[in-house]
């Protein structure tokens, strides 16, 4: 009887539990949908608008745009809208941007020619020079770890007299030189990358140390491959930065037409709105690309960081 | 005897040891010299001019005025306005990106179903165009926008977000919007990387759910806190691009950040006021990195070892 009397009770303490924590798990999911929509809506809004006739987005968008003869912004009391469905699914943007007016394919030529080698020479110097910081490390190799942490902190605004300073000395201003060599030596990736090396267990470089190995060896067979998600996500980041920068062509290269596509993107204006969408997707197209690709590295690479510890 | 034996073992170890270290210490360097060899030319040597500029009068006619540059801009109001902004939108956002990331990654550890697609939502602002964030950012907030017609279900009173003191929380709520999602990644994966071992002891010994997290894992997660922060506080610093592109050169009073009074000096070709303007960042830059670093280096020993 008694026992009989205690199952049930234990059964209803249980069931109240599972009732308990289905609830808690649907508050926490709905949260994270809210949440999760607010975070995708401007890709999403940017998909889908770029299907928009010009006229459509000229009438949801151009009261934000409005301006008057002397280029200043002025007030329309005009309601703007976000629309998230197009009335009619159109073509006409992407027609435009892709046959009619080549400027944009430039532009987004002239992005990937500044973005891909600045990645990879980035990526390369610093596979290097991470090694060389997580190796036998002393003071004066830790005061300088610290002197790149601090150029990497410091805001763009900060380099940029340097910058255009090295840049007209050397007479690469104006020249995609000039964009590319303060990309190469950024120390962005060194800082990251010499995070992921030091956490590589100390027993398996002195083993192979024991084992008459070089330190190119050791670098090459050893660090490069467990470090490989951490270069896959170092790469991403860095892509990302480099695809968006604005900054750095428009001090450093005078001439519109060497533009990359995010500077184009970044100015848009009451006459280009309606390409605006259509333009930004394929702008999106390559880091979409990259991180559908590398998401998992971005995710299990960084877990490395923190599993191998302790 | 036995003492004997092992008087000489001890003092041949160092010796070799020395000269091992020596050789391949020496080779480490080897790595590290393209990487500086770069980095003094590009970074270090301008820089050192930039250094000469801030004690001349101005470039072209090169004469040393002493400290007269870094007591102008010191006292200047516009520096003081910019630089006052930079430090309060550091100081809040950055500690509210940490805050807010964890709270994010352990709701996101506990069961929830499509994980993986949270996590993607979540980073998907990262590879958003800037400028497309900016033109969402301009109609949401625009004064005509949608924010202002979802409050005017509840109020009739209309705010010019970008041009009113709450210019602020809508760079705010950018920030945190372009930057939580990475955060939260790193702080998930350091959650996972907690041996269970140590909080099932912790449970053993009695710990409530909030003093595990709080005494362990808490203090096993401090580099990656350490590491956050740093990262925040870098994407702190280029928010500017946004704020630029959606205010121009001249926003709202407490939108006025350093990197526009740098960006106006540099536009009015006055380079000596904008080298000085530089190293006082630099140096504000250097010190609290300095503090960090530090605070990193304790902290992180403390729980490794």
């Amino acid at each position: 009887m008694e026992n009989k009397a205690y199952e049930l009770y234990k059964k209803r303490i249980k069931k109240k539990k599972e009732i308990e924590d289905r609830t808690k798990k649907i508050i926490v999911t709905v949260a994270a949908v809210v949440f999760a929509f607010f975070f995708i809506m401007p890709t999403l809004l940017t998909v889908t608008n770029s299907f928009m006739a010009a006229s459509e987005i000229n009438a949801n968008y151009g009261a934000i745009f409005a301006t008057d003869k002397n280029g200043a912004k002025i007030f329309i009391s005009k309601t703007v809208n976000l629309k998230f469905i197009p009335d009619m699914v159109s073509f006409a943007q992407y027609y435009t941007v892709l046959f009619k007016s080549p400027e944009y394919l430039f532009k987004f030529w002239n992005s990937m020619i500044y973005t891909v080698p600045i990645v990879g020479m980035q990526l390369a110097l610093a596979s290097l020079a991470a090694y060389g910081f997580s190796r036998h490390t002393s003071r004066i190799k830790d005061v300088i770890f610290f002197c790149y942490i601090v150029l990497m902190l410091m805001p763009y605004q900060v380099t940029l007299v340097p910058n255009y300073l090295v840049s007209d000395f050397l007479g690469i201003l104006d020249t995609k030189w000039a964009i590319w060599f303060p990309g190469f030596f950024s120390p962005f990736a060194i800082y990251l990358l010499t995070k992921f090396m030091k956490r590589v267990p100390k027993e398996l470089t002195e083993a192979a140390e024991i084992d008459g190995a070089g330190e190119w060896d050791i670098f090459s067979k050893i660090q490069l491959p467990l470090c490989k998600g951490g270069i896959a996500s170092i790469t991403i980041l860095v892509f990302f930065d480099y695809w968006n920068m604005v900054e750095q062509p428009l001090i450093l290269l005078k001439d519109p037409e060497k533009h990359p596509l995010s500077v184009f993107l970044s100015k848009i204006n009451t006459g280009e709105i309606s390409l605006a969408f259509a333009v930004a997707v394929i702008y999106l197209i390559p880091p979409l690309l990259l991180f559908l690709y590398g998401e998992d590295y971005l995710v299990e690479g960084i877990s490395y960081q923190g599993g191998v510890k302790g | 005897m036995k003492i004997n034996s092992f008087i000489p073992k001890r003092i041949k170890q160092p010796k070799q040891r020395v000269k091992t270290i020596g050789k391949r210490g020496l080779v480490s360097w080897l790595f590290l010299l393209p990487s500086l060899v770069g980095v003094m030319v590009f970074f270090v040597m301008p820089f050192m001019v930039v250094i000469g500029y801030s004690f001349m009068n101005n470039p072209i006619q090169k004469e040393f005025v002493g400290f007269s540059n870094f007591v102008n801009v010191w006292n200047n109001d516009a520096f003081r306005l910019a630089g006052g902004n930079t430090l309060k939108f550091s100081f809040t956002a950055v500690p509210l990106a940490v805050i807010l990331s964890l709270v994010l990654a352990v709701v996101m550890e506990s069961r929830i179903p499509f994980k993986s697609f949270f996590r993607s939502a979540f980073l998907s602002p990262l590879m958003v165009p800037t400028a497309s964030i900016v033109l969402i950012w301009q109609v949401m907030f625009h004064q005509n926008g949608l924010v202002n017609n979802v409050l005017m279900m509840f109020s009739d009173s209309k705010t010019d977000w970008l041009k009113s003191d709450k210019a602020y929380i809508v760079i705010i709520s950018l920030f945190l919007w372009k930057n939580l999602g990475y955060n939260m990644i790193l702080f998930m994966s350091a959650l996972a990387g907690i041996p269970k071992e140590l909080i099932e002891v912790a449970r053993i010994e009695s710990a409530g759910k909030f003093q595990i997290f709080w005494h362990v894992k808490l203090r096993f997660m401090s580099p990656t806190i350490m590491f956050v922060t740093i990262m925040s506080l870098i994407n702190s610093f280029k928010v500017f691009r946004e704020v630029y592109l959606l205010t121009g050169d001249y926003p709202y009073d407490t939108l006025y950040m350093l990197q526009h009074y740098m960006n106006n000096k540099f536009a009015a070709l006055d380079y000596q006021m904008l080298s000085a303007a530089a190293i006082i960042m630099f140096i504000i830059v250097s010190v609290l990195i300095y503090f960090l670093v530090r605070l990193e280096d304790s902290y992180g020993k403390d729980v490794e070892g």
